[in-house]
């Protein structure tokens, strides 16, 4: 590792989707000046670059496992391949005709091995490409998963090693990543190891109730966890509940940002909300501000 | 008839489409919470949990040790890294795992064999004409996929079910997808609404499901998914009006029908849009 565990890796997800992780994340990439690299592990749904118009440097194909492929020349349609599926994947299409559905399909491999006349292939898995771009705030790690491809963590894994790559190249000391929604595969795999998760957050029963499970997940890989409830003023009391409780386990509130149709405004113009004259831009500021401080004490 | 409500982008009102559809429903309905990461319906409809939850469990390998001779054949078919042998000791990484069963098919000395591994719950909650069944992945579990099909085995053979579906594009989305009848996409009017749209659509057509757009908090952001749609020539089932009173109501765990009465209709109005648009298909 050596220089490497320098680099300080600051995660922001939000357990419920549609909180303002991206705008937020987008925010803090123009606030770093330059000293981050960027990357979007929302692989899924990948928003960032939508703010950021990169110009992409290097596009590397994602492959990853394997799906089954029945050679219906070679098969003898003994249904061996559909008994032993667990997922369902395998179907029987008509007398003794069987086939996989490429999407149901978890590339496990067990009835390749076991068709007794070796009838089913066992094809590499293009799941989608990661990229590197250039920003006006830097180099940027993204990515684009197939469509109904699998792997979202694993492809999560590889734009988290490949900005931590760049990170040490360059000598940039922070990486500023944008999660996923969910408690799942790859927001596990957005977060282990991380130096701080941010968990924008929102005050509703939903915002709530998605933050506890976040914040128990974070608590479980020992990560650092910072709380921020974006469009605070939708319901003041929820949100004094919200840093209430968050509070109570020892998770730093990092501020309050205020509703804010600028935010929308800002999406529109294809620029972060701190690059606009928006009411919320110096709500995200304090944000970027405690956060920083958090890391000094 | 099953209906998802899906949408690439979090946060765009699923949940909210889906509670309000399956509210001015009028009669017996069953909503799937297949969100199962952070399952949210329940937290509207406050019914009352009908038995015991039903834990959910993955078949996971053990390893017996006086049978095993560190022969590796495990972890070499193993395609998730879920069993590694280390100084002739096999271990195992529960969370890898995907539950295939090749592992204890493949050991030639029979050392292998499946214990249950728990990964959520499937709860059932009456409220009213809904019966919500949800399922919740335990915190620290990776694999949603296996739980939704749990979720999904709750589906009647007759009678209508309306799907909560999770975000994004991948495993978990697909899971919940696949053998329903339609899929009601919602986004919101906004950058981020349309290339995340842009993405589900390429799903569900993959997917080759019936599938039509809601645009909800219409008029906060632009009108390019409403162009889109129509190049694409894919159905606008609906414009929910922007509205702050919605989400003050939503933040307080209240549906629109319920507290904004102006909205049945425009709800009343996607259900028989949506069933007309499935039938047609």
């Amino acid at each position: 590792m050596g220089a490497d565990n320098k680099i300080r890796e600051l995660v922001i997800i939000s357990g419920k989707g549609g909180t303002g992780k991206t705008s937020v994340t987008a925010s803090f990439a123009v606030l770093a000046a330059g000293r981050a690299v960027l990357a979007d592990c929302d692989v899924d749904a990948a928003d960032l670059h939508l703010v950021f118009t990169p110009r992409m440097i290097e596009t590397i194909p994602f492959k990853s496992g394997h799906e089954a492929v029945i050679q219906r020349e070679v098969c003898s349609g003994c249904g061996l391949c559909a008994t032993l599926c667990r997922f369902g994947a395998v179907t029987c299409l008509s007398d003794k005709r069987y086939q996989v559905d490429p999407v149901a399909c978890e590339g496990c491999g067990v009835c390749v091995r076991f068709c007794p006349t070796g009838a089913i292939e066992f094809l590499e898995r293009l799941c989608g490409e990661w990229m590197v771009s250039k920003t006006r705030c830097g180099l940027m790690v993204h990515a684009k998963l197939g469509v109904a491809a699998e792997n979202s963590g694993k492809l999560v894994s590889m734009v988290r090693r490949e900005a931590r790559r760049i990170a040490g190249m360059k000598g940039l000391p922070l990486i500023i990543t944008d999660g996923p929604p969910g408690i799942g595969c790859p927001v596990i795999a957005s977060m282990t190891g991380a130096s701080k998760v941010l968990v924008v957050t929102e005050p509703t029963v939903s915002g709530e109730h998605d933050l506890l499970r976040v914040l128990t997940l974070a608590r479980h890989f020992e990560i650092p966890t910072a709380v921020c409830v974006n469009k605070w003023d939708i319901n003041p009391e929820m949100t004094e509940r919200i840093e209430a409780k968050a509070r109570a386990v020892d998770v730093q509130i990092a501020g309050r940002i205020r509703y804010d149709p600028a935010v929308t405004t800002a999406q529109i113009q294809a620029k972060a909300v701190v690059e606009i004259d928006a009411p919320s831009a110096e709500d995200m500021r304090d944000v970027w501000k405690n956060l920083k401080q958090g890391e000094d004490e | 008839m099953i209906i998802a409500i899906a949408s690439g982008k979090g946060g765009t009102g699923k949940t909210t489409i889906a509670l309000n559809l399956a509210r001015v429903r009028g009669c017996d309905v069953r909503l799937l919470d297949c969100d199962v990461e952070e399952p949210n319906a329940h937290l509207f409809l406050k019914g009352i949990l009908c038995g015991e939850p039903e834990i959910v469990t993955l078949p996971i390998p053990e390893i017996d040790e006086s049978l095993c001779d560190g022969c590796g054949a495990c972890s070499s078919f193993c395609a998730y890294k879920a069993l590694a042998v280390l100084a002739k000791r096999v271990l195992v990484f529960p969370e890898m795992c995907h539950g295939c069963g090749g592992c204890m098919r493949v050991c030639p000395k029979g050392a292998i064999r499946e214990i249950p591994k728990r990964i959520g719950v499937v709860e059932t909650l009456h409220a009213g004409t809904i019966t919500l069944i949800q399922g919740r992945l335990d915190v620290g579990v990776a694999m949603a996929p296996p739980l939704i099909r749990a979720v999904k085995a709750k589906i009647p053979s007759t009678g209508d079910a309306i799907l909560d579906a999770p975000p994004g594009t991948s495993c978990p989305v697909i899971a919940t997808l696949r053998e329903t009848d339609y899929v009601v996409l919602v986004t919101e009017p906004t950058p981020f609404g349309l290339n995340d749209l842009k993405l589900a659509v390429a799903v569900v057509r993959e997917l080759q499901i019936p599938f039509g757009v809601v645009v909800n908090r219409a008029g906060s952001g632009d009108e390019r998914v409403q162009a889109y749609c129509r190049e694409e020539g894919i159905h606008l089932l609906a414009e929910i009006p922007d509205d702050r009173r919605v989400a003050e109501a939503y933040s307080r765990g209240e549906l629109a029908v319920e507290a904004l009465p102006e909205f049945i209709k425009i709800f009343q109005h996607l259900w028989d849009t949506v069933k007309e648009d499935a039938n047609g298909c």
